[in-house]
């Protein structure tokens, strides 16, 4: 049970293609998330599984049946939004109890599931409050709370942590993780923050535009990128896209070189320049240097480093991790 | 300090400006109701003083209501409003929430040929709508006059409703909708608590004019058993004589109703705008 499957799903808005043909095959148990660049679709897609939107061509399959004309009560999904969206007129206990009683469970399953799910968030303290009396990381964690109780074949999440604060954020981003490896179900969850993609995901979907780019674990993503658009997404600070030539590769239009994998040096680099700017974070140091041809490039060097704005230096470039990249952008792979 | 003081003018200032206003605006209606309690006579001489133990008398408000059937009038006013004023409440927020929620072809300009009824009086149709009414056969009826107030009120309560609506969360609704409630509940329980504050104050402003109205009882509804409070006042007025006493008292009568229900839509205004002050 929990199986998701999408089979060219389009969805227009007028004559204006939002998502434009996806196809993806979700695994029962998986945590898959949803990133791409802000107005690409994420929200849109999570929302025709959901069934909150329709879809414009294309089948939706959730558990095997195809759901495109249920409305979202039946499709056996819950979905936390990103601004809460609890119901200010019930209590806590009131807002978790919704859908059961609206599908007619019996008092005492309804019961034994909200005390089940409260202990699990630590809310049993706020039962009987209302939203408005509540912060709002307890906030967030009733939507979760609610969508717990249904006890549904599919999690959605959109954005659910991006209103939170950042300590907030890691914590209730730890919850999620552990409500998964609890619940063992099926989760959809979107968002833009890099980092929850990285920690949380089995696998991330990149969206660009309405279409896929790829999909892969966190790790597929960072290592072995489809296209430039992939590269570019994944990793922080972003990987730098110079000229190849520039970096003496000549079957290639573009080379990726990822901050991490370059270092300063006073002699005997392909490229060099001035560093403009210096970021300190303690654990890690990023540097960036203008370098004439190839221009802004972002240094990642662990530990603490000390460096003069405006100083020169060369950079040494590890060979062997040069992404290369042809003129449309995807990615050039050496057969090894 | 300066600041404390300041403000402490500024507030003095502001509640001196409030009082005239009030005083103002108050003051046609306590001379209405002082002189209402005074003997003819008394009204004339004295209009400005208190009715004291020469001058008071209930002769007015005797004469109003044995004259006529004044109950009866106060009861058609109040139900003309009373009805007028839920329908136009009632079927307002519906197609305000279906202009705000639904997508659909021609959606915004229903939207502008709904709020066109602010621009253009209703009174403008005045010939067209007894023509519709003799037609129909609903002269002399409070039907007619509901089925007219209803028509007026909607527009502007159409267009402040819509303008609300638009602004609650959209995931709100759709949790409710993934919770298996219906669009109904989800208008009813979900959407109408939020915008209370605004369906007072369309209530407010549907209501005055529907209880003051002349016009429409006097062209659709002239008759003894419909007419409204208005209308019914006017019979103290005549070419030659007018009845001051009855008429000051009746028109005293005539601001207690909607009084009441001003009370009741204010008391929920202001609880709106507390509410999202503190939150
Ligand atoms: N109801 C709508 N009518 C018309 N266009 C819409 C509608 N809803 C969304 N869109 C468009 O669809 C595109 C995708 O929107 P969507 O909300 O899915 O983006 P997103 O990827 O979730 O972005 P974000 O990260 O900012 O939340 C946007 O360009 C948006 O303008
Ligand atoms: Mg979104």
């Amino acid at each position: 049970m929990g199986t998701l499957s999408l089979r060219n799903v389009r969805k227009s808005f007028g004559n204006v293609d939002v998502i434009k043909g996806v196809d993806l095959d979700v695994e029962d148990g998986e945590f898959i998330i949803f990133v791409g660049p802000s107005g690409c679709g994420k929200s849109t897609l999570l929302r025709m599984i959901a069934g909150l939107e329709d879809t414009s061509s294309g089948t939706i399959e959730i558990d095997g049946a195809v759901v495109n004309a249920k409305p979202p009560n039946e499709r056996g999904i819950a979905m936390v939004f990103q601004t809460y969206a609890l119901y200010p007129h019930l209590t806590v206990r009131g807002n978790m109890s919704l859908g059961l009683k609206q599908a007619g469970r019996p008092k005492s399953v309804i019961e034994e599931r909200v005390a089940v799910a409260a202990r699990m968030l630590s809310l049993e303290e706020y039962l009987e409050r209302r939203p408005a009396e509540l912060s709002g990381g307890q906030r967030q964690r009733v939507a979760i709370g609610r969508a717990v109780v249904r006890q549904p074949k599919l999690f959605l999440f959109d954005e659910p942590l991006s209103n939170l604060d950042a300590a907030l954020r890691v914590n209730t981003r730890l919850e999620i993780a552990a409500l998964h490896r609890q619940l063992g179900s099926t989760m959809v969850y979107v968002t833009h923050d890099q980092v929850e993609a990285m920690t949380l995901a089995d696998r991330i979907v990149v969206l660009n535009a309405g279409v896929i780019e790829q999909v892969g674990s966190p790790m597929e993503l960072y290592n072995d990128p489809a296209n430039k658009f992939v590269a570019g997404f994944i990793g922080s600070p972003q990987m730098n896209f110079v000229d190849a030539g520039l970096v003496g590769i000549k079957d290639a239009e573009t080379a990726g070189l990822r901050p991490e994998h370059i270092t300063l040096a006073s002699s005997g680099g392909r490229l060099g320049g001035e560093i403009s700017h210096i970021e300190h974070l303690g654990g890690e140091t990023n540097i960036y240097v203008n370098c004439a041809d190839a221009g802004l490039v972002g240094v990642r060097m662990f530990g603490e480093h000390a460096f003069e704005v405006g100083s020169r230096h060369e950079l040494v470039i590890d060979d062997s991790r040069i992404f290369r990249f042809d003129a449309e952008g995807k990615r050039i792979r050496l057969s090894k | 300090m300066s600041t404390a003081r300041h403000s402490a003018g500024r507030s003095i200032a502001a509640h001196a400006i409030l009082i005239t206003y009030t005083v103002i605006a108050l003051f046609p209606v306590f001379v209405i109701v002082i002189n209402s309690f005074k003997a003819r006579k008394a009204i004339f001489r004295s209009p400005l003083e208190l009715p004291n133990s020469e001058t008071f008398s209930l002769v007015g408000y005797e004469t109003a209501l044995k004259q006529g059937d004044f109950l009866l009038y106060f009861q058609n006013s109040l139900i003309v409003t009373v009805v007028s004023l839920t329908l136009v409440l009632l079927f307002g927020a519906m197609a305000a929430f279906a202009l705000s929620e639904y997508r659909f072809r021609g959606n915004s300009l229903m939207g502008l040929y709904l709020a066109l009824g602010i621009m253009i009086p209703i009174r403008l149709g005045t010939v067209a709508i007894l023509q519709l009414m003799v037609a129909t056969g609903l002269v002399n009826t409070l039907t007619a006059l509901i089925l007219v107030y209803t028509a007026q009120g909607l527009p502007l309560a159409i267009f402040i409703l819509s303008e609300f609506m638009r602004n609650i969360s959209d995931d709100l609704k759709n949790a409710g909708r993934i919770d298996g409630l219906s669009e109904y509940r989800i208008f009813a329980r979900l959407v109408l608590p939020l915008v209370r504050p605004a369906m007072a104050t369309v209530a407010v402003f549907t209501m005055i004019p529907i209880w003051n109205d002349l016009w429409f009882p006097l062209i659709l509804a002239p008759a003894e058993q419909t007419k409204t409070i208005t209308l019914g006042s006017q019979v103290f007025i005549g070419q030659f004589v007018t009845n001051w006493n009855a008429v000051l008292a009746a028109l005293s009568l005539a601001i207690l109703p909607v009084l009441v229900l001003y009370l009741i839509f204010s008391r929920q205004l202001i609880r709106g705008i507390t509410a999202g002050a503190v939150k």
